[in-house]
C-alpha cells in the first residue's frame, strides 16, 4: 500500500476551502435533484493531484453520509419512497459492480485514453437523449400554464403500470401502482452502470422513476438519495477494502455539502416540482458540452484524428472543467432562486390570510 | 408580528452538536498521517471510513439542519401535496 500512501495531498487552507466549496454547491443541487455534483469533484480533486481512484473512492465515501441526511430530510417532508429507493438501489448496486467491470476491461484494451472515450461518449450521449428530453418536458410543462397542477404519469408509464406479471409485482406509494420488479431492475442496474461510468447516476435515476415508473418528479428526486446512499455504502466498502478512501477529503467535502444538501431539501418545499426537471435538464445538457469538448481530445490521443496541438489540448481541458464548475453553480442559482420566490410568494399568501381574517 | 405557534429555535442543541464537530474535524485533521496509515490498510479496516462517515454525518447533519433552522430558513409551511 506505499503506492497509495504517496496518493495523500498535502491539505492546506485553499485547498480545504476549495473543497469545502465544491461540496456546499454540490450537495445544494443534490439536496434538490437526488444527485449532482460528483461530476465535478471527482476531477476537481484529480486537479489538486489525488490519484484518480482515490479521488472516485473519496467522492463515493462523501456520497452515502450525504445522500443519508438528505433523504431524511426529505421523508420527513413525506417525499421518499423507501421501498422504491431499496429495490432500485440494490439493482444499482450491482449495476455499480457490472459497469465498473467493463471499465476495467476497456482500459486493459485501450488504455486511459480508451476508457476516457468511452466515458465522454457516454455522457454525451446519455445526456443529449435523457437531458435533452427532460429539459424538453419541463419547457412544455411551463408554456402549457399546468406548472401548478398535480404530474399525471405518462403514456409509457401508464402502460408499464399496466402489466401483470404473477409473482413480480410490487406496490410503491409514490407511483401509487403496482410495478413489476422485471422493470424496476433493468432501471436500477443501468442508474448503477452510470454511476460506475459518469458517478452520476441520477442523471438515469430520476429520469427513468418520473417517465418509466411514472413517479413524481419530487419523489423521484427524493427517492434517487435513496439509492445514492445504497450504491454509495456499498462502493464506499469496495474501495476502502483497498485503502483507496482519503477520508481528509471525504469528510471535508461532506462538511460543505451537509449544508448544502439542508438547504437544496427545504428548497424543493417551495418550488414547483416541474423546477426539479429545469434543473436537472440544464446541468446535464451543459455537462454535454462539457464532455463534447474533450472528446477530440481522447481521439487525437488514440491516433483516431490528427495529433492535437499541446496549447489546444490544454484550452479544451480548462474549457471543459470551467463549464462544468458553470453548469453546477447556473443549477444551484436557479435552486436558490426557485427557493427566494417561493419563500415572498409564501410571505405574501400569509399576509393576505392575515388581512382577511382581520389580524392586521 | 409572534405567532402563537412559533417554534423554539434549536440554539442550544446547534451550539452542543456544532462544538462536537469542530471537535471531529479538528482530530480528524491533528492525527490525519496517523489516520491516513490506518485507513489506508484495508481489509477490516475498511469499516473504519465507513463508520468515521456515519459519526461524522449524524453530528454534522444534526448541526447544519439546526443551522439553518436557527438562521429561519425552513420548509414551506404548507406542504406541496406529493402524492
Amino acid at each position: 500500500m506505499h503506492d497509495i500512501a504517496a496518493g495523500y495531498i498535502n491539505l492546506d487552507a485553499i485547498t480545504i476551502l476549495y473543497l469545502f466549496g465544491v461540496g456546499f454547491v454540490g450537495g445544494l443541487v443534490s439536496g434538490f435533484i437526488g444527485s449532482g455534483g460528483a461530476f465535478v469533484l471527482t476531477p476537481g480533486m484529480m486537479s489538486l493531484g489525488v490519484p484518480g481512484l482515490m479521488a472516485v473512492a473519496s467522492n463515493m465515501c462523501h456520497k452515502f453520509p450525504k445522500a443519508l441526511v438528505g433523504a431524511l430530510k426529505r421523508f420527513k417532508y413525506g417525499q421518499v419512497d423507501v421501498k422504491l429507493g431499496i429495490v432500485l438501489g440494490v439493482s444499482a448496486e450491482a449495476g455499480v459492480l457490472y459497469g465498473a467491470g467493463i471499465q476495467e476491461k476497456i482500459k486493459t484494451t485501450f488504455g486511459d485514453a480508451g476508457s476516457n472515450l468511452y466515458v465522454s461518449v457516454a455522457f454525451v450521449v446519455i445526456l443529449a437523449t435523457v437531458g435533452g428530453f427532460v429539459l424538453y418536458d419541463a419547457w412544455k410543462t411551463y408554456r402549457s400554464g399546468n406548472a401548478n397542477t398535480e404530474e399525471k404519469a405518462g403514456k409509457l408509464a401508464k402502460w408499464i403500470q399496466s402489466i401483470n406479471i404473477p409473482g413480480t409485482m410490487v406496490y410503491f406509494k409514490s407511483i401509487n401502482a403496482r410495478v413489476s420488479i422485471l422493470f424496476t431492475i433493468p432501471l436500477g442496474f443501468a442508474t448503477g452502470m452510470m454511476a460506475a461510468t459518469i458517478a452520476v447516476g441520477g442523471f438515469v435515476g430520476v429520469p427513468s422513476m418520473i417517465y418509466v415508473l411514472g413517479a413524481p418528479s419530487l419523489m423521484a428526486s427524493a427517492t434517487e438519495l435513496v439509492i445514492a446512499f445504497v450504491m454509495g455504502l456499498g462502493g464506499s466498502l469496495k474501495y476502502a477494502l483497498h485503502g483507496m478512501v482519503d477520508i481528509r477529503l471525504a469528510m471535508i467535502i461532506l462538511a460543505g455539502s451537509l449544508f448544502g444538501i439542508q438547504l437544496g431539501a427545504i428548497g424543493t418545499t417551495y418550488v414547483k416540482p416541474f423546477m426539479i426537471k429545469v434543473v436537472m435538464g440544464v446541468i446535464m445538457v451543459i455537462v454535454l458540452f462539457s464532455r463534447g469538448l474533450m472528446v477530440p481530445v481522447y481521439l487525437s490521443q488514440l491516433g483516431l484524428i490528427d495529433k492535437l496541438g499541446d496549447s489546444t489540448v490544454k484550452l479544451l481541458k480548462t474549457s471543459s472543467f470551467a463549464i462544468m464548475i458553470f453548469a453546477l453553480l447556473l443549477g444551484a442559482f436557479i435552486v436558490l432562486r426557485a427557493m427566494w420566490q417561493g419563500k415572498q410568494a409564501e410571505k405574501l399568501q400569509h399576509a393576505a390570510g392575515a388581512l382577511e381574517h382581520g389580524e392586521v | 408580528m409572534a405567532t402563537g405557534n412559533a417554534k423554539k429555535k434549536p440554539v442550544g442543541k446547534m451550539f452542543v452538536m456544532g462544538l462536537i464537530s469542530i471537535a471531529l474535524y479538528a482530530l480528524l485533521l491533528a492525527r490525519q498521517d496517523e489516520v491516513n496509515a490506518i485507513f489506508a490498510k484495508g481489509g477490516w479496516y475498511a469499516f473504519l471510513p465507513i463508520i468515521t462517515a456515519f459519526v461524522f454525518s449524524f453530528v454534522h447533519g444534526n448541526f447544519t439542519g439546526d443551522f439553518w433552522t436557527v438562521l429561519g430558513v425552513e420548509a414551506a409551511r404548507k406542504k406541496r401535496e406529493v402524492k
